[in-house]
């Protein structure tokens, strides 16, 4: 027990830094291809509004979600958060990211609607003063903590700090959507932007929050009966409810963008709602998420699968001719003599010492249909100078030059474990009378099978993984699943789905890799000695 | 005595102190980020240059992650740990890093010099001021270069757009951008879409598909390039007749190298560069790279940069100040995208539709290219 706590301390440095620097980075990675937070977290009561939704009828959803809507993407919108749903959804279906950007733009618009006849009736609505004494009170303590809690998750910002008001628990009753607009509006503006509530005007959502309360009649009459704070105003308001907008924040929202009145769009909404999300895996298999359940992409986006199983196989020919070319060099090396040999060494090891970059574009200039290649070709007549050889853009230069590029993968294992095998053995076997053929098949490539095992495993996982050169001389058809990941990462910023793709990936490998244990054996490989 | 001195001693102090207090607080050290090359001289010679000189305390540095700044951004911030303090990023990405909250939004009259003869920046730059976060500098093109020595004996130059689809005039290889965007337009203008319908039919699967045919009438003639420099290389070498990438590119391959390659401007596409300031900077960097961005956006600076490199500077009180190459000592103007002569037909990207379908239709043009 003593013994291998010892060993554990022994060994904790290297371990802790492999698991803070390693593992978690890439269990992190992963875990992104499932997470889907940002449509929970950025639009919370809409999407609990929501659920109550039937979108098999075709209708679009009824008021109340448009109005969690307005509030959820008022305070979005100030926390710079909308956009960013916007591009999640994107993903999903085309237009959303627009719908978002322009709706933000617009918000300040459709609460105008509503402040603006408010003010006519009261100009007491103008001022941040008349507000703030109108809400504060107390018991809203609770409440506070939850509207606090719920835009620290969306904005993802520390909203700790003392806000300088508590909503009344009356108002909280009796006008529940202005109570929420004005404690989010509180809390920005106390802890976001340092300022004094009773002095700032509150956000023009407040105003609109209001508009909603206003179309209660339980709330009208529990406002002619109200006495506290603010209570003329708001009879004023409620006695002139005919100067306010007769329409809903659904055709609100539905006049600054029809799609709003979509189907569809909420359809997908709804579908993505969940913090988890199968969709990202679905995608990377070329099949999709629908309101009617998991279904196969149309053929002409079917990309994924092809591009799986042809990572695959230019994974294996490569590997194959890794083992093809490597093979006699190896060979060689062991047993030649000592000086011919590291002379040998320093010309397979030369290529590690040059950048890929460099390697890969001096394939470039030898592979074109100008290049060195061709141009010897044609001159020794081989070849008609009209139709000279397409040897790379295409699956044939990806498989040329990464060859060349991992060939020393192959080498070196091969090299250090037929350096092991006794030169007496070939020699017993021919004294025994065996061919040079049958010596060397039955007895000296059996010992250095386990060097082909090695070198295998290595070029083809690093085969797997590869995406500069196939970039720079694959073409379209000899570009691997990397180089989609590769877009995905940097590109179209969609790292849900390049986690997913990366998933798959290293689940196909740690499968092929068990299958080779099983059937090679994972004790047959050696990398040396 | 002693007590004299103590009082201008601590007066003293308390001058210094508050002069310091007065004077804003910046940072001396700033890293930059661009694209490297020939563009990234061209900045170092019109802005960093001229900047050091006035403030020899900066000591500027340069980071060539402009083709990746977005994905990189996105991970710095996530990391809490933003160490660029001035991005330059196309167009289409710095709108991107705005709706991602990356970026700072600004406001342009406060933040930018205001033109020489007071035009106020933001209608300096008039339409260009795409997003709230981007600062523009220059307006460059993609567009064609074709071999002048490939032009079949008989045939004309080739003038239109079309010659790219016209395989019977005009054999050999055309290089194309591995993407949709542009490739999808040109595709369309050529199979008789009229220029102001183009992003209405792209709307359409039916008008992605329309584009996929055209485009799949010289697939087998295409050689697919994602970096900049492989055009003109392509071109140089005589692999391909014609190819499409950034004017200024060929603009360095045909007066600078002197290749046998002309520029075909028919429907090129207007695309902008500029810079953002990344989000939540500490203050005294913010107050360097304000300071900096001002200086190096101005007029002048601007007018400065088109002496080295092919691109239009991106405010209309610039334009009269563009002069001569700095080494070659021809004219620029002729050369600029810009140019009345070169800007007959022009298109202008499509932010707010790529914005939108561009995961859609490069979804399927990558399924497209894989068929």
């Amino acid at each position: 027990m003593r013994q291998k706590m010892r060993a554990l301390m022994l060994v904790a440095p290297l371990l802790i830094f492999v698991v803070v620097t390693f593992i978690v980075p890439i269990l992190s990675m992963l875990f992104r291809s499932v997470e889907n937070d940002i449509v929970p977290n950025t639009i919370p009561g809409t999407v609990i509004a929501l659920s109550q939704w039937d979108g098999s009828t075709g209708e679009p959803p009824q008021e109340n979600v448009y109005r969690n809507l307005y509030i959820d993407l008022f305070k979005a919108e100030e926390a710079k958060q909308h956009t960013r749903l916007g591009t999640r959804l994107n993903y999903e279906q085309t237009g959303l990211s627009s719908l978002f950007r322009t709706t933000g733009r617009s918000l300040d618009d459709i609460g105008e609607l509503w402040q603006d006849p408010l003010e006519d009736i009261d100009p007491n609505f103008e001022e941040g003063s008349f507000w703030f004494e109108m809400m504060s009170g107390t018991g809203g303590e609770d409440f506070l903590e939850t509207r606090r809690e719920l835009i620290a998750t969306m904005s993802d910002e520390d909203m700790t700090g003392d806000v300088g008001f508590v909503p009344s628990m009356k108002i909280i009753e009796m006008l529940p959507w202005t109570a929420r607009a004005y404690t989010d509006f509180a809390l920005w503006a106390a802890i976001r932007d340092g300022d004094t509530v009773a002095e700032e005007d509150p956000w023009e959502s407040v105003y609109g929050a209001l508009g909603m309360d206003l179309t209660n009649p339980d709330t009208v009459s529990a406002i002619n009966s109200y006495s506290g704070a603010g209570a003329s105003a708001l009879q004023a308001a409620a006695a002139n409810l005919d100067q306010l907008p007769q329409f809903g924040f659904r055709e609100a929202f539905t006049e600054e963008d029809k799609d709003w009145g979509s189907a569809k769009v909420w359809a997908t909404i709804k579908l993505y709602s969940p913090s988890m999300t199968p969709g990202y895996f679905l995608n990377s298999v070329d099949m999709t998420l629908t309101p009617d359940g998991i279904e196969m992409k149309p053929d002409n986006q079917q990309i994924y699968t092809t591009l799986f199983t042809r990572t695959l196989i230019m994974a294996l020919i490569i590997t194959a001719s890794c083992i093809l070319l490597g093979y006699p060099v190896a060979w060689l090396l062991a047993n030649l003599p000592m000086r011919t040999a590291s002379i040998l060494m320093i010309l397979v090891l030369l290529p590690f010492w040059t950048s890929l970059l460099v390697r890969t574009s001096a394939w470039k200039v030898l592979l074109q249909q100008q290049g060195v290649i061709n141009e010897i070709l044609v001159w020794l007549g081989f070849v008609n100078d009209a139709d000279r050889l397409i040897l790379m853009n295409n699956a044939t230069g990806t498989v040329i030059a990464m060859t060349h590029i991992l060939l020393p993968f192959m080498i070196l294992p091969l090299y250090s474990v037929m350096k092991t095998i006794p030169p007496s053995y070939q020699r017993a076997a021919k004294s025994l009378g065996a061919t040079n053929w049958t010596a060397f098949w039955r007895v000296y490539f059996p010992q250095s099978v386990p060097g082909i095992g090695a070198g295998s495993i290595l070029v083809f996982i690093l085969a797997i993984g590869y995406y500069i050169t196939p970039e720079i001389v694959g073409g379209t058809d000899g570009v691997f699943i990397s180089n989609r990941i590769a877009y995905h990462i940097s590109s179209s910023l969609n790292w849900g789905l390049a986690a997913a793709l990366g998933s798959i990936l290293l689940v196909v490998v740690l499968g092929l890799y068990w299958c080779y244990d099983k059937i090679v054996g994972i004790d047959n490989v050696k990398l040396g000695g | 005595m002693q007590l004299i001195k103590t009082l201008t001693a601590s007066t003293a102090l308390l001058v210094v102190a508050s002069g310091a207090s007065f004077a804003q607080d910046m940072a001396n050290d700033m890293t930059l980020v661009s694209w490297g090359g020939a563009y990234q001289s061209s900045q170092t010679k019109a802005y960093a240059e001229p900047y050091m000189e006035n403030h020899p305390e900066v000591s500027i540095t340069w980071d060539e992650s402009s083709n990746e700044a977005v994905a990189k951004l996105r991970a710095m911030n996530e990391a809490n740990n933003v160490t660029w303090d001035l991005v330059d990023v196309v167009a289409a990405d710095a709108m991107r890093l705005c709706d991602e909250g990356l970026a700072m939004e600004i406001d342009p009259n406060e933040v930018l010099a205001a033109a020489p003869d007071g035009t106020s920046a933001e209608d300096d730059f008039g339409d260009l001021l795409v997003s709230d976060c981007f600062i523009p500098q220059i307006v460059y093109s993609t567009t064609f270069g074709y071999r002048n020595d490939m032009v079949p004996d008989g045939a004309p130059a080739p003038t239109d757009i079309c010659a790219l689809f016209d395989t019977e005039t005009y054999p050999g290889m055309r290089a194309l951008e591995k993407r949709p965007i542009n490739n999808m337009e040109w595709a369309l203008l050529c199979d008789g879409v009229a220029k102001d319908e183009v992003y209405s039919v792209l709307e359409t699967p039916e008008g992605q598909q329309q584009a996929l045919d055209k485009l799949a009438t010289i697939k087998d003639s295409v050689i697919w390039w994602s970096a900049g420099a492989d055009t003109p290389q392509l071109l140089a070498d005589g692999e391909v007749f014609m190819g499409s990438t950034y004017n200024g590119r060929l603009f360095s391959a045909i007066v600078e190298q002197g290749q046998p390659i002309s520029m075909l401007w028919d429907a090129q596409v207007f695309d902008l560069d500029g810079w953002i300031i990344p989000a939540g900077l500490p203050e005294d960097r913010l107050n360097r790279v304000l300071d900096f961005v001002k200086f190096a956006t101005d007029t002048q600076r601007l007018a400065d940069q088109a002496k080295y490199i092919s691109y239009g500077p991106a405010r209309f009180s610039s334009a009269p100040l563009v002069g001569k190459h700095a080494d070659l000592g021809i004219d620029m103007a002729p050369h600029m995208p810009t140019d009345p002569e070169n800007a007959k037909n022009t298109f202008l990207y499509n932010y707010e539709f790529w914005a939108d379908y561009r995961d859609d239709i490069d979804a399927k043009f990558q399924a497209w290219l894989a068929q």
